[in-house]
């Protein structure tokens, strides 16, 4: 059997394994897998750029996917005049003040000569830049955060929606547009951030890149849990838009067409309402993670793709080439980390709510390195393959874990306190499952189920 | 001078005692890191699972002692229960390398396969704990709460301010003290802990001198399972048991061992206690000691503090960054491999 025919056949099985899940549980639930595993089939194609290609370790990924999800609430949510009214323009110029100190402080290190006078300037640069910039930011987000802030209290959406809505759509409309707006978007903002990490901490050596990229994951979550302003915080916002054409369960029920569809192949129309939506998620995925696949393809089978595994292989004898690998560390980094965030939009928009207390290290970044390591580092197709497994398995290892244990406890007598916690304890086995995957993978088949060519 | 000592019983209350006793915690936990790092060439992303692995063992054998109404009076029985946790990490650590991290050490593998090996041994780890004693928060705190009850010490001085001072605090400490001297004795003045010197700073010649590397792997862990089972026990009575929170140590506790020079003993004690006192110091609201300190006209209005105390992990990320990029090798000399 080829190389070819081998891959083929995995895509299959993990097909026949939803299949499977589809008849025995329900197509609701191996749908809303299926969802799920494309958006982290394109997380894990962004993480493979990152350490596939060129041998970085990032361990920020939640980071850059939360990240990637506030592009929904300032892209697709509506525009509140009111915020910018009371004060909410002084907050970009506050960040801009910031931002402008920071700058200068590392203009002056790197221009002024060596010795004490330096660091003097420097630190009364940021002290004098940290107080400017506290006393233009703290009132306007105080102002910001007053208004209504039991529904409202940030500064909503940026006015793509307004835009559209003033050429003509109906508000609705113009969100459910915006959304193919926030993926993108998404993308840019994790780059950004990815860029500013990379100007940082990217000539570190691997180990201290991880840590690093790990304490900056923590800190985007800490400003999204704390600065309400932008996204309310944990106060969470409800009730994000649907990508147009998708539409609502309620609105699919109430639709006569439907109906009559329903009736005359004999389905229950409020299973059926739900397939459909999330059959049109499937739609839109499969063609963004096509997208994004035939890229990362091309891009890995070009010129750039083979100079990125040579700098990945060996470093000094590139640099010897001529190859500048700090820059194409930085482009290959910021160049994934948008991937990321592209996906992190994605998963915002199927939960149609942005709640940042959700990010946990152990879902939003360390199963993604799973889901890469075992479908096969530097392999695009394996990285893919890897997502959906892996979060089929993720979702799958509950219900079999708690009918294993049922089993296992079955002799048992019921007054036993030992079998009541090992049965509401078995929702822990995931953890344990993923851990021993890991392992056996990288014991056993350390290239992974489809290695690199 | 009245108002001068007021001050200062804010500052101790609120930034002096719980950043040395965090730092303490602090300490150890880079201890361990930075053993891993010198012998076995990696970072260690189990280390806080480990932890709170060690912890949970005693936990449960805390709960046991105390259920036969075991206890050591005014001090909490946790301790009684703490070599038993030991005992239990030292054998579980040892476990997971002879079946998984060895067969890496053989192949001489790159230390970043082994950082994502350790990140499997993470996953099992959490999982394990999670399992076993759940997700919830667990206080185990027996014994004698204060040392120096506030209101007796406003009575007994006359002051406005009550020194608080909690056991725990006394405990964490003294027993931090006591293992970083136990430790420091053995890698200076015992065989064993001077052929694990030998081995961190020179492999080939380590072994060209005759010490047995599995020897010396075997003892490391067994110290890694003390640093651990005594850190996280200690910030348990300090504050409480929580499988998530243990896992967030992570990041100061990797701060920490870089800021002191990976693989540096020395280095990681100074690391943990520079950044528990930054955090503290940074995330603390100066606004009551300033209003004893300065003289009336000065007094602020605001709450003179830095950042939100949510930020604390930025500020243990940002000594990081800091001292990455002006001394990659630490403060204290560590090594670059």
């Amino acid at each position: 059997m080829n190389s070819t025919m081998k891959n083929v056949s995995l895509f299959v099985g993990v097909t026949i394994l939803f299949g499977i899940a589809g008849f025995l549980q329900s197509w609701n639930v191996a749908l809303d897998m299926l969802v799920v595993g494309l958006i982290s089939a394109v997380t894990a194609l962004g993480v493979n750029m990152q350490w596939g290609y060129a041998g970085l370790f990032n361990v920020g990924v939640m980071g850059f996917s939360a990240l990637g999800g506030l592009a929904m609430v300032l892209v697709a949510t509506p525009l509140r005049p009111a915020a910018w009214a009371a004060g909410g323009w002084l907050i970009p110029i506050g960040l801009a003040i910031g931002a402008a100190a920071i700058a200068l402080a590392i203009a002056i290190w790197n221009r002024m000569p060596k010795g004490r006078t330096r660091g003097v300037v420097v630190v009364a640069v940021l002290i004098a830049g940290f107080v400017l910039y506290r006393a233009v930011f703290d009132p306007a987000v105080s102002a910001v955060e007053a208004i209504n802030p039991s529904s409202g209290g940030n500064i909503g959406g940026l006015g793509l929606a307004w835009v559209l809505q003033h050429l003509g759509l109906s508000q609705e409309t113009a969100l459910e547009l915006s959304v193919w707006a926030a993926w993108p978007v998404g993308g840019a903002i994790a780059a950004g951030a990815a860029w500013l990490v990379a100007k940082t901490a990217l000539g570190l050596r691997s180990d201290y890149l991880a840590i690093a990229t790990l304490g900056i994951a923590e800190i985007i979550i800490t400003v999204l849990k704390n600065e309400d302003w932008l996204d309310r915080g944990v106060k969470n916002v409800i009730g994000l838009p649907r990508p147009w054409p998708v539409p609502l369960e309620v609105n699919l029920q109430q639709s006569h067409a439907f109906l009559a569809l329903c009736q005359s192949w004999g389905l229950n129309p409020v299973t059926f309402s739900s397939i459909t939506v999330k059959l049109g998620y499937v739609a839109i995925f499969l063609v963004i993670l096509a997208l994004v696949l035939t890229l990362a393809e091309l891009a890995l089978k070009s010129p750039w793709g083979r100079m990125m595994r040579a700098i990945r292989d060996n470093e000094d004898a590139s640099e010897a080439m001529g190859k500048d690998v700090k820059r194409r560390h930085l482009q290959v980094f910021v160049l994934g980390a948008a991937v990321i965030g592209v996906a992190g939009a994605m998963m915002t928009t199927y939960s149609g709510q942005f709640v940042p207390t959700t990010y946990q290290p152990l879902r939003w970044t360390f199963l993604i390195w799973v889901m890469v390591i075992v479908g096969g580092s530097g392999n695009n197709w394996g990285a893919v393959l890897g997502g959906l497994l892996i979060w089929f398995l993720w979702v799958e290892v509950e219900p079999l874990g708690d009918m294993l244990m049922h089993l296992i406890t079955d002799p048992m007598p019921s007054a036993w306190p030992l079998k009541a916690h090992l049965l509401n304890s078995t929702q822990h086995m995931r953890l344990m499952t993923m851990g021993l995957i890991l392992l056996l993978v990288l014991r056993f088949s350390p290239r992974g189920l489809i290695p690199e060519k | 001078m009245h108002d001068f000592l007021n001050g200062l019983v804010v500052l101790l209350n609120y930034v002096i005692i719980p950043a040395t006793t965090y730092g303490s915690q602090l300490a150890l936990g880079a201890l361990g890191v930075t053993l891993v790092y010198g012998i076995l060439r990696f970072s260690n992303f189990a280390h806080g699972d480990t932890m709170a692995f060690g912890t949970m063992v005693t936990i449960l054998f805390t709960w046991l002692f105390q259920s036969w109404g075991i206890s050591l009076g005014p001090l909490p029985t946790a301790l009684l229960a703490m070599p038993i946790g030991i005992v239990v990490t030292a054998l579980f650590l040892l476990g997971t390398d002879r079946l998984v991290y060895r067969f890496y050490r053989k192949q001489k593998a790159a230390p970043v396969i082994l950082v994502i090996v350790s990140m499997g041994v993470m996953f099992i780890m959490n999982g394990l704990v999670r399992f076993i004693i759940g997700t919830g928060e667990q206080n185990f705190d027996d014994g004698t709460r204060v040392i120096i009850n506030p209101f007796a010490f406003k009575d007994a001085t006359g002051l406005d301010q009550g020194l608080a001072l909690r056991t725990t605090q006394v405990i964490t400490v003294v027993t931090a003290v006591v293992v970083v001297a136990a430790l420091f004795w053995f890698l200076n003045r015992t065989r064993s802990g001077k052929s694990m010197r030998a081995f961190s700073d020179n492999e080939d010649l380590a072994l060209l001198s005759g010490i047995n590397p599995e020897r010396v792997v075997t003892i490391t862990w067994i110290l890694v399972a003390i640093l651990t089972t005594v850190a996280g026990v200690l910030y348990g009575l300090d504050k409480s048991f929580k499988p998530f929170t243990y896992f967030q140590l992570l990041l100061p506790i990797f701060a920490s061992a870089v800021v002191g020079g990976l693989g540096n003993p020395l280095g990681a004690i100074g690391g943990g206690f520079l950044v528990a006192y930054s955090e503290v110091a940074v995330t603390y609201a100066f606004k009551l000691v300033l209003k004893y300190w300065l003289p009336a006209g000065l007094q602020p209005s605001g709450l003179v503090q830095l950042m939100g105390t949510d930020y604390k992990y930025a500020v243990s990320f940002a000594i990081l960054i800091i001292v990455l990029l002006f001394k990659p090798t630490g403060l204290f000399k560590g090594k670059s491999v």
